[in-house]
């Protein structure tokens, strides 16, 4: 594939509002998690919740749109500039130019949830002042976003579960190469829900402490929220060697089960070939994996194995989620937001709450921060029903 | 910018029509649409733990997955797919819904894995052996459209098959009050970069200003607007037509997109 400039790019979530204060986290091994206290929940767990979310406003004419899950995409939206930068991109290459692709697993669903315990208790109805499109529909998300850009390209949410905001990337790059768009709007936002937090609690895969991906003792995830986005755009004549780009997607799906990944990580492995294959990389270029590491025994046991089989023992690789726990749907952007700090700033993070190693795990796992030059970072990024994508970001110069 | 791809196998199925060859003589006005609820099939590619598992949409969606490809002659397995969807497993999500608004919040794990939007594709991938990359898209009404377009630029810049699946499910009430979409319909095609023995008829599709396409006939008027797949149903009917010519579909409230049929004759 033909690199894509990712040079303008901003994330929130429980580390931190904006890159600022997420680097500052992930240079002291800060992790935002906290034990559930979010809502009416009622389950031993720990979050990564973001502060403030409910207070950001929205702007009047989208009234509609109000719902913690564009609460946050507002909020994210105003951090290192990054609202001036779409503008100045439409600008640039035209409001019709410019697409937005925004990954979520749940959109705006808790405002459903709480609609169902105000029903009428005659005729079981919403409350009318539930809005469906405007906030439960995954589109909701993609929507608010383009109207408050006011964007005028084509928009989607892509919703493939916990691998949605790495997709993402995909559906943008097609559409910037096949000529159709210049810039992208791409990211992902998911929001603390009670479908998110019971489910994955009947499941029996959220961990009681802050989640410790790679631990031999680990035991379930920590649910997170986030907002990450990025500007994509066509690499311009001249560029900035401190630059960071996109080099890589690759996308391939288990064929295994719903919610369990492959035991061999058959699927994982073909999403980091064909991310490798579209940058034509060797496995030996990248010098740091940031891992969809969630915590649970069977997603880091078949992890590591896809990660050794393609790299080897000795790529260090980590789970930044023990710091902003799992952000389902913006995992991926967020994540990608992060390799870019890694390759900006020649910082590999390591795992923290990860305080014994599972011996049987290959994959060179670290604990430590590191601090080395990181020239190309791959991104790893698993979903329920099988979907993954794997993504490669790399310093221009 | 013009996208161009061959529509190289076809499936329809939803409210009195069963499937394409049914919903090209409809379209044709060689016979009259008569309403009538959808009628799904269990779907044989499933192993009988998944399909006491599936809801609905999920039949729907293989459904006219397995008429597109088999039309086509192409193996499931080898196929990259984009599922899109406005809404995923209504009755599902209702049920979620209502348990986590009584006490105790019991919430069942098999409906909760089958919340994901991305269910229909999943089970897909299970059923089929299907390994290759699927994008599962939700653009509410525009999600027909967006997931072409998808599919399209997919077929154009990797030149590889790609097998499209547009589908909704109606949500039970009270959802239904706030999204009403009475009952199931879905379109599949597989779309290639190259004319193949099977293929219908070639597709060039370029975002336009112009007014979306509309039926004179009020049952099809009302099917296309009842449903964000059915928006497909101007295209569907050229392609029944086998004349050529261009429809013009509704995408975002500020653009439509432009497709020009011409028949493989």
């Amino acid at each position: 594939m033909r690199p894509l400039l990712f040079k303008n790019f901003t994330a929130t979530s429980c580390i931190g509002k904006g890159v600022a204060a997420t680097l500052e986290s992930l240079l002291e091994q800060r992790s935002g998690l906290r034990n559930c206290e979010f809502e009416t929940v009622d389950i031993e767990t720990h979050i990564g919740e973001v502060a403030g979310v409910d207070d950001a406003r929205l702007p009047d004419h989208l009234y509609k749109y109000e719902c913690r899950n564009n609460r946050l995409a507002e909020l994210a939206l105003q951090e290192d500039g990054f609202f001036e930068a779409v503008q100045q991109a439409a600008e640039r290459w035209g409001r019709r130019r410019v697409g937005v692709f925004l990954g979520t697993s749940t959109a705006g669903i808790l405002q459903t949830e709480l609609a169902y315990r105000e029903r009428d208790p005659v005729s079981g109805a919403l409350p009318p002042s539930f809005e469906y499109g405007s906030t439960h529909n995954s589109f909701s998300v993609a929507d608010y976003l383009r109207r408050r850009c006011r964007l005028e390209g084509p928009a989607v949410a892509v919703s493939c579960a916990c691998a949605s905001s790495a997709k993402v990337f995909g559906s943008a790059r097609r559409m910037i190469e096949a000529g159709l768009i210049d810039a992208a709007l791409v990211g992902g936002v998911d929001s603390l829900c009670l479908t998110t937090l019971y489910g994955f609690h009947s499941l029996q895969l959220t961990s009681p402490t802050p989640c410790r991906p790679f631990d031999v003792a680990r035991d379930g995830i920590s649910i997170g929220e986030a907002a990450a986005f990025a500007l994509l755009e066509r690499v311009p004549a001249g560029l900035d060697g401190g630059d960071v780009l996109l080099l890589g997607i690759g996308e391939s799906s288990d064929a295994y089960h719903m919610s369990a990944p492959h035991p061999e990580g058959l699927g994982a492995r073909r999403a980091m070939q064909a991310a490798l294959a579209a940058a034509a990389l060797e496995p030996g270029d990248i010098d740091y994996i940031n891992l969809h590491g969630t915590g649970t025994p069977s997603n880091d046991r078949s992890e590591s194995q896809a990660v050794t089989s393609v790299f080897g023992p000795t790529t260090p690789c980590s789970s930044t989620k023990g710091a902003t726990g799992h952000t389902l749907g913006a995992a991926g952007a967020l994540e990608a937001v992060i390799s870019a700090l890694a390759v900006k700033n020649g910082l590999m993070p390591g795992g923290v709450h990860t305080s014994k190693i599972d011996p049987t795990l290959t994959a060179h796992y670290i604990r430590d921060n590191r601090r080395a030059p990181v020239a190309r970072v791959l991104s790893n990024s698993f979903g329920f029903g099988g979907s993954n994508c794997s993504l490669i970001l790399g310093r221009a110069g | 910018m013009t996208l161009s791809a061959y529509v190289s196998g076809l499936g329809v199925l939803g409210p009195g029509l069963s499937n394409w060859p049914e919903a090209a003589a409809v379209l044709s006005g060689q016979r009259a649409y008569r309403p009538a609820a959808a009628v799904l099939p269990m779907p044989a590619i499933l192993a009988a733990a998944e399909r006491r598992r599936i809801g609905r949409v999920v039949k729907l969606a293989l459904a006219i997955a397995l008429e597109a490809t088999s039309q086509a002659g192409e193996d499931p397995a080898e196929l990259a797919s984009v599922f899109s969807s406005s809404g995923g497993d209504g009755h599902n999500c209702h049920e979620l819904c209502q348990a986590l608004s009584l006490a105790g919040r019991e919430i069942s794990p098999t409906r909760f894995a089958n919340s994901v939007h991305n269910a229909a594709a999943g089970y897909w991938s299970i059923g089929t052996g299907a390994m290759a990359e699927s994008n599962v898209l939700c653009a509410f009404d525009a999600s027909f459209t967006a997931g072409l377009l998808e599919a399209l630029t997919q077929v154009v810049v990797d030149q590889v098959p790609v097998l499209l699946v547009a589908y909704d499910s109606e949500y039970p009430q009270p959802l239904h009050a706030k999204r009403p979409i009475p009952d199931t319909f879905g379109v599949a095609m597989v779309l290639t970069p190259q004319r193949r023995v099977p293929s219908l008829a070639r597709v060039d599709a370029a975002l336009s200003d112009l007014e979306c396409d509309r039926f004179a006939d009020p049952d099809l008027e009302a099917l296309r607007c009842a449903f964000p797949a059915a928006r497909a149903l101007p295209l569907l009917r050229l392609l029944a037509a086998q004349t050529g010519g261009t429809a013009i579909l509704e995408y975002l409230d500020v653009s439509r997109l432009e497709v020009r049929i011409e028949p493989c004759a």
